[in-house]
């Protein structure tokens, strides 16, 4: 039984709110969507501080000269393509298919990786042109906002190794099962931070 | 080895601190020795420390804001005499430096470490017993909640001793809080303290929203829980919308401090203003944050002791959404001074003005709430009615403050700062007491002293008008907040009556302590054994004082509004014996240590920061992967209690309440 059904299958004739508490599934997943929308406020907040500041380069380089938008279209590929192999290894999960899950886990782990390997090369060839953070406010919000989604990915990959652990030792257990769907609503929603951020900070420099 | 660490952190040459320091330091390691003599420690780890229980976190909760009441409170009273003295050409006791830093802690303080676990705390014991259910959605992420709320309390006490405390006010306005004018790491405590009890907060709110709108007793739809399980869901959504805001504010001042970024310094095109407004975005919510369960607590007492159903309740519920939602669009009143334009601060004005409807709608309600109803004047009445004639008057000089042209003559002169204590201590304070009261026998079994209550609450009250009233005076008259020493010698007789309003306080506090020994040793006297002192109308009566670790032995069926009043005119109001096989096994969580750890890596992590001792932040970030991992790998984190112990339980408890 998926979340859907285990939220509206059951008794019809009672509307949903009176029928006591939820099943656990469903409570670890609002739970986790409330933490997604939390996280995204803090997103929030560092697009508004860049959209203040991106103008200010105290006399440095600005967007159009520092971004490399072939490099960052190949970025974004990789993470857009490594959303939907975590979506085909949900489903794998889903039909307690072990191989699969692992093959597809282990390719959204690679895609992760290529990011962060794209997005660290573009850092580093910043740093040696001399556009650190601290050269101008509107780097400063720039290494901030893209550095925090970094973080996230990074912080991803690392649980999706724990999670990958956790399936070899203690199998698909309804704990596993709700964790792995965390990690997908993760994963997709810094998938949806990333369009903003192609969007806002590459595709709109001026 | 030990970063900005030396033995020059430790003030000795400034005696009131290394006084104070001194007895706070010997009454723990009194504490701490009394504990291990006794033997207390496996009782206290057990029973408390590694609780996953959300009534024994709320209590914790509790009793953390009012240890910490107590050092908010030594701030006020030396700001308060200061100025009594430094009238004319005299300085006073307190030299700049230190006054500062006095009414900075003062503020973070009494916000975040009294008013905020407080609040929380009523919220985490209250609201799973009046929602029907066992515990909150996230037992153990509650746990870690309180204990990091805890590790950021620990940290600003830390920096009493060693090092400093911000000099910068209770919101660090740049550009004076960045490392070019605050080089010290007084900035640092403040931040990093409350960047870690701000995740805890954050945590416990995600927490209390997912309860609330996931676990509610069979038949308890949205339109018939209490009202305070309303207002704690708007606090908690304002918390998940509005700390984060916080979060990413503090961390750009962070790495301006750390990293030279420049979101906020005077050159390379950093932005103070960008500062002021989005900790603002955060600091209005978190007003509403505060008072709207205080809200809440005079709803449930006011309807309890008028022995009527709360008047207009839908329009109680629909005004306390309304404020959850206009408190988003009000932040820009706290600088109209900022010269955002006319047309600007006109829209805020308007917004802000607007904001006093819902809440005059409340105030009506719980006046015809009272009318015609038989009142009980017991304590949590006299808080309530207190409320309503001090917050009117703060509400209204607010509205006052709404209107930009009064706001430029108005702002940051103390008849600002008597205008946000007169919300703070009429709204909040007044109503986080009320709610102490009214919940303390639902928590230990026996009610307070009510005598000593009233004598509280007229210290509190009386207390109150002596020590704001002349700030309203002064600040027309143009006196200005955070000022250390004035000129004007004419001021000095209204100082002089805050500052007897301010020892009026302190009575009241030093009564409380003294009304809880006195409670717990003439506790036989005055046991709650019916479950039920007040003759409620909400579920948490229902249930024994205190309640069994599982709350309800049978999930209760809920029918409307006031379930347990309804209850009450079918049946005698006592338990109903239900029959031995109609209860279900139940599983409860396990006590768990993985709060305590989290708390402890996470004060690690936070002081090895704020002197920038590198090897040690990593350690503590080590630490902390290590206790999610352990966490991560827990698979018995839960244990089944029998039917048939639950059954026996209960029918214990029954034959007890008969017998009473």
């Amino acid at each position: 039984m998926n979340v859907a059904q285990q939220a509206f299958g059951s008794s019809p004739e009672i509307p949903l709110s009176m029928r006591g508490p939820a099943p656990t599934a469903v409570v670890v997943g609002f739970g986790f969507w409330l933490f997604l929308l939390s996280d995204i406020v803090i997103f929030a907040a560092l697009f508004a501080a860049y959209a203040v500041l991106s103008g200010e380069t105290a006399g440095g380089p600005n967007g159009t000269e520092l971004f490399d938008k072939g490099r960052v279209l190949l970025e974004t590929a990789c993470l857009l393509a490594s959303s939907f192999t975590c979506g085909l290894g949900s489903l794998a999960v889903q039909r307690r298919d072990m191989q699969w899950s692992f093959v597809w886990m282990a390719a959204t782990f690679i895609l992760g990786a290529a990011f962060l390997t794209f997005e660290a090369s573009e850092f580093s060839s910043m740093f040696t042109a001399g556009a650190a953070p601290s050269r101008s406010a509107f780097l400063s919000a720039f290494f901030t906002l893209v550095g925090t989604h970094g973080l996230h990915v990074t912080i991803g990959l690392f649980w999706l190794l724990v999670m990958m652990v956790q399936v070899m030792t203690l199998g698909f257990r309804p704990m596993v099962r709700r964790r792995l769907f965390c990690f997908s609503l993760f994963w997709h929603a810094l998938d949806i931070v990333w369009i903003g951020v192609f969007t806002i900070v590459y595709l709109g420099a001026s | 080895m030990l970063g900005k660490l030396t033995w020059a952190a430790i003030p000795f040459d400034q005696p009131i601190v290394m006084i104070a320091s001194g007895t706070v330091g010997l009454a723990i390691v009194g504490l701490l020795g009394l504990t291990t003599v006794k033997g207390w420690w496996p009782y206290l780890w057990r029973e408390w420390i590694t609780s996953v229980d959300h009534k024994r976190i709320g209590v914790m909760y509790v009793l953390l804001a009012l240890v910490m009441l107590m050092r908010g409170f030594a701030d006020a009273i030396m700001m308060r005499s200061q100025l009594a003295l430094a009238a004319g050409g005299a300085q006073g006791f307190l030299s700049p430096e230190h006054y500062n830093q006095i009414f900075s802690a003062h503020g973070t303080i009494m916000i975040f470490f009294v008013a905020m676990p407080f609040v929380v705390g009523l919220m985490n014991f209250a609201l799973p017993l009046q929602l029907g259910i066992r515990d909150v959605a996230f037992p153990v992420l509650n746990s870690v909640s309180f204990w990091l709320t805890a590790a950021g309390v620990l940290l600003v006490n830390m920096s009493l001793v060693i090092g400093e405390f911000a000099r910068t006010g209770w919101l660090a306005y740049p550009p004076l809080s960045e490392i070019a004018y605050s080089p010290g790491v007084g900035v640092d405590y403040y931040l990093w303290s409350l960047q870690i009890s701000g995740l805890g907060t954050l945590l416990s709110g995600i927490n209390l929203t997912t309860t609330i709108l996931k676990l509610r007793a069979p038949g308890m739809a949205y339109t018939r829980m209490p009202i305070f399980c309303w207002t704690a869901l708007a606090s908690n959504l304002l918390i998940v919308a509005a700390f984060p805001i916080l979060t990413a504010t503090f961390a750009m001042l962070l790495l301006d401090r750390y990293l030279d970024f420049h979101f906020f310094t005077n050159d390379a095109g950093g932005n103070p203003m960008m500062y002021i407004n989005l900790i603002w975005a955060w600091g209005h919510p978190e007003v509403y944050i505060l008072i709207l369960p205080a809200f809440g607590v005079f709803s449930e007492v006011v309807a309890t002791f008028s022995g009527k159903p709360l008047f207009g309740y839908r329009s109680m519920v629909l005004a306390t959404m309304v404020i959850c939602v206009l408190s988003f669009m009000v932040w820009l009143h706290h600088f109209f001074t900022m010269g955002a334009g006319a047309n600007v601060n006109a829209f805020f004005g308007i917004m802000t003005m607007i904001i006093a409807v819902p809440t005059g709608v409340k105030v009506f309600n719980w006046l015809f709430t009272l009318y015609g109803g038989r009142i009980r004047f017991t304590v949590p009445v006299y808080w309530a009615l207190g409320f309503m004639v001090t917050f009117v008057i703060g509400g209204m000089t607010g509205v006052l403050m709404a209107i930009p042209p009064a706001d430029f003559v108005l702002h940051n002169s103390l008849f600002l700062v008597a205008h946000f204590h007169n919300v703070a201590i009429g709204g909040v304070v007044f109503g986080v007491l009320a709610g102490y009261t009214y919940w303390f026998p639902k928590a230990f079994g026996f009610t307070l002293d009510e005598r000593l209550g009233k004598a509280i609450f007229w210290c509190w009250f009386i207390g109150f008008y002596l020590a704001f009233m002349p700030l309203y005076v002064l600040g027309l008259m143009g006196a200005t907040r955070r000022m250390q020493h004035y000129p004007e010698t004419g001021w000095q007789p209204l100082m002089l009556v805050a500052l007897a309003g301010a020892v009026l306080i302190f009575f009241g506090i030093a009564l409380t302590v003294v009304q809880l020994v006195v409670s717990i040793r003439t506790r036989d006297r005055r046991r709650d054994l019916t479950g039920d002192p007040w003759n409620g109308r909400t579920l948490e009566w229902s249930i024994p004082s205190p309640p069994p670790p599982w709350n309800f032995g049978l999930l209760p069926q809920v029918e409307g509004t006031d379930v347990y009043w309804a209850m009450k005119q079918v049946s005698s109001g006592t338990h109903s014996n239900a029959a031995a096989d109609a209860y279900q096994p139940v599983h409860m969580p396990r006590n768990n240590p993985t709060g305590f750890f989290a708390a402890f890596f996470a004060v690690v992590l936070g002081f090895a920061l704020i002197w920038h001792i590198w090897w040690m932040a990593i350690a503590g970030l080590l630490g902390e992967v290590t206790v999610a991992l352990l966490q991560a790998w827990r698979t018995n984190g839960e244990i089944e209690i029998s039917a048939e112990e639950i059954a026996m339980a209960e029918k214990a408890l029954v034959a007890k309440e008969i017998a009473a």
